[in-house]
């Protein structure tokens, strides 16, 4: 065995740490801004700069840069710690790295100038969905050829999610992104009407569901437990949550096209599935919460345990109140109006982010060859702004979407409607003022974060280190 | 039309989402079988510390999950879902909206129903009628004319009693319930330097400032080229075929030589939608009011 292959390969989690923090304020400051587009119009400068083109670029910088990121890192710190072996794959693996980081910058140049497929979180254009593709397949190469050579036998659980998520999004976006170019900027879906809608939701609920679901349960299954220092409250739960919960998410699409020109069976089929989603999603949230009984105390201290736990929480708020939005005569009141984007960001922002974020303590100080992070206080503030930030988006948006469900739904002694849709718009200023200080403070967490990890980075020490050999089997 | 086009479709689709219903279930069924040493580790370490405990499912999750699966199955047999099964309560989306808006015009049919007895100025000077006209207009026709009824460029102003097709009640109403197609053809042909011609005889009738060497010649121009046809020699328009006067002061595009030079060369389409079909005629009555409400206040 050589030098290098008795050590882990810490060098890509720490690019893929880092750029997780810096794409993670571009995209949230972007949403920022759009969010301050709608209390404050005049805020729309040019064609580029526009909601409409901004919108995308938020999404897709959250979800894709932020959150690919994070998942780029973990998966890759935890596969090759797990496996007991360094991470597999070569020169891949730095192209996984450039690779991601250049369809980023050109997502974040293309959908400016307007260059979009209009699918929603599948903008892209196909130059750089093929780009997309090559990278995925080298990182599922990378991940899968990591768990090959592993020095253990069984395949811990958090491998289990990344895996199922590295398929499943390959899947998709070849599924969805089949298209067909008419020039080198534009191309036109392979598929039509209710089907390229119903082809577009079953991606668009299932990178929800793998690439913010099951990717970030595999983070929570690793870090959970060992910032915790406790074992993973039920293997059989985790087998069983596990199973139900990649093979039902597949089936939840249509529940996003409800009362469209879908056919009605494919909505029922769609509302059902996604109800019995609910105990899948809950049981990662048992998992993760319940592995701290007998250590809750451990909470009062620790700020990133804090990050996680409460990750785990928003987590199972938005798994319950995800299924509850797909029943039909809840969505006639929520579809379309702000309580959607509500329910988004309690999984975005209460789920994805605080549990990347708290991933992303743990994993500094330790790829710096630090004791810990620069302030354990800053992490501290850090969490109370964030938490403070995620709440008043959330209810903010509650109140913002069940009002504009209800002004549009109510009609006069005639006939007419109520309200005319500039009213309903109107009432939603103050909420939407509400939803910018929400942000702002997301954001200035994000900040806070930002320099904690300077400071952390700052005369580090950035020397791999030793694989940890595989410990000997005991039942 | 069915989404069916094969009776293998209907089937596969019954037997998919059932099968998959049931291995949710027969999953979970199984897996609570396993042995459980509540407290102890399955015995593997990863990573230093990472362990997992044998700990049971918990038995409120296993029920939330079974219960969700029962919900499952009774949906299915009360509601569409199960490939062609329409389910045994009949329902569907499409009946569901056509049965809500059956209910709806009944509820307001006699509401309307008293005002297609009077004529469309007997309406207009009803107040309760009006306040029903007004949000009328604000739910179906202010997104084109505007929340002020003045329009905007391509969508006429309401207010200033001035009509492309007719101002009478009766024509308003024809309009309304009808809708309209206004296209001035494009005259592309005659060449920029003769077009620039017929803009400046244009601003001429409407006294706006012109050349009037190039109006003279644009004169000419009008007869010759058809533009008399519409908008007559005098170019005071032609109402039966919504040609605008174009010796008045108002402006569906604009009044400037730049903008009349494109609405002659590029020509102009415009489309008022029917309501009649959407709306009904009680509604159409009485918006027919409201907008005619509209134009006497100019005067």
């Amino acid at each position: 065995m050589s030098e290098t292959q008795t050590t882990y390969n810490y060098k890509v989690v720490r690019q893929f740490t880092v750029m997780t923090v810096i794409w993670g304020i571009v995209g949230m400051l972007v949403g920022v801004i759009i969010a301050a587009q709608l209390v404050w119009p005049e805020l729309n400068f040019g064609p580029w700069l526009h909601f409409g083109r901004l919108r995308p670029l938020h999404t897709n910088a959250v979800i894709f840069a932020f959150g690919g990121c994070a998942l780029f890192a973990t998966s890759y710190w935890c596969v090759q710690r797990t496996c007991h072996t360094r991470l597999w794959g070569g020169p891949l693996i730095p192209l996984t790295f450039w690779g991601w980081q250049i369809i980023i910058v050109l997502a974040a140049v293309t959908l400016p100038l307007g260059l979009t497929t209009g699918k929603e979180y599948a903008e892209l254009e196909w130059p750089i969905d093929i780009l997309v593709t090559v990278v995925w397949v080298s990182y599922a190469i990378v991940f899968f050829g990591t768990i090959a050579k592993r020095t253990v036998s069984h395949i811990y659980v958090a491998n289990w999610f990344f895996g199922a998520m590295i398929i499943a999004v390959a899947l998709l976006h070849l599924g969805n992104s089949c298209e067909i170019p008419v020039s080198f900027v534009k191309s036109y879906s392979c598929y039509a009407g209710a089907q390229d809608a119903m082809v577009q939701w079953w991606y668009g609920h299932n990178a929800v569901g793998f690439f913010l679901t099951a990717g970030f349960l595999g983070m929570m299954y690793y870090f959970v437990p060992k910032q915790a220092g406790r074992p993973v409250y039920s293997y059989r739960l985790s087998v069983v949550h596990f199973w139900a919960l990649i093979f039902t998410y597949m089936w939840a699409g249509p529940h996003h096209l409800h009362y469209t020109a879908l056919p009605d069976w494919t909505q029922s089929v769609g509302m059902i599935f996604s109800l019995i989603l609910l105990a899948p999603s809950w049981g990662g949230m048992i998992n993760g919460i319940m592995t701290l009984s007998g250590a809750w105390n451990k909470l009062r201290d620790d700020p990133i345990l804090k990050f996680l736990i409460t990750s785990l929480s928003f987590y199972g708020m938005s798994t319950f109140e995800g299924p509850m939005m797909s029943v039909k005569t809840v969505n006639a009141l929520s579809h379309y109006t702000d309580w959607t984007v509500g329910h988004v960001h309690s999984g975005a922002l209460g789920w994805v982010a605080m549990v990347s974020i708290g991933s992303v303590y743990y994993l500094l100080p330790r790829l710096f060859g630090k004791q810990e992070m620069y302030s354990t206080k800053l992490i501290t503030v850090h969490f109370w702004v964030a938490t403070i930030g995620v709440v008043l988006y959330i209810a903010s948006m509650w109140v913002a979407g069940v009002m504009q469900g209800l002004m549009w739904r109510a009609v006069n002694a005639d006939g007419t409607l109520a309200y005319s849709f500039v009213e309903a718009v109107k009432g939603s200023y103050p909420f939407w003022a509400i939803r910018v200080l929400g942000g702002v403070l997301f954001l200035g967490g994000m900040l806070i974060m930002a320099y904690n990890m300077f400071k952390t980075i700052a005369g580090g020490n950035t020397q791999d280190v030793p694989v940890v050999a595989a410990a000997a089997h005991h039942a | 039309m069915s989404d069916f086009v094969s009776e293998f479709w209907n089937l596969y689709v019954v037997v998919i989402v059932l099968v998959s219903i049931l291995a949710c279930a027969a999953l979970l069924f199984i897996q609570s079988k396993a042995t459980f040493t509540q407290g102890k580790t399955m015995g593997h370490v990863w990573d230093e510390t990472l362990e997992e405990y044998n700990n049971a499912l918990p038995k409120w999750w296993s029920w939330m999950f079974y219960i969700t699966v029962i919900f499952a199955l009774v949906y299915l047999v009360l509601y569409p879902g199960l490939g062609k099964f329409q389910g045994i309560l009949g329902w569907s989306s499409a009946g569901q909206h056509q049965a809500e808006v059956a209910k709806a015009d009944a509820q307001v049919k006699p509401l309307f129903d008293k005002y297609m007895k009077m004529d469309v100025k007997a309406v207009a000077a009803d107040k309760q009628a009006m306040e029903m006209g007004k949000r009328l207009y604000m739910t179906y026709c202010m997104q084109c004319h505007g929340a002020d009824a003045r329009g905007s460029k391509g969508f006429p102003n309401l207010t200033d009693n001035d009509w492309l097709y007719g101002g009478e009640p009766e024509k308003i109403e024809e309009t309304i319930a009808g809708g309209r197609m206004g296209v001035m053809p494009p005259h592309a042909q005659l060449g920029a330097d003769t077009i620039k011609d017929v803009a400046n005889f244009v601003r001429s009738l409407s006294g706006l400032a012109h050349d009037s060497v190039r109006a003279a010649k644009g004169k000419e121009t009008f007869t010759s080229a058809g533009c008399i046809g519409c908008h007559g020699p005098e170019g005071t328009g032609l109402q039966a075929v919504g040609a605008p006067n174009l010796t008045d002061k108002t402006w569906l595009y604009g009044s400037s030589e730049n903008t009349i030079i494109e609405t002659v060369t590029k020509g102009r389409q415009n489309q008022m939608p029917a309501w009649k079909e959407f709306l009904g005629d009680g509604k159409v009555h009485v918006l027919a009011a409201y907008v005619y409400s509209l134009g006497q206040g100019a005067k």
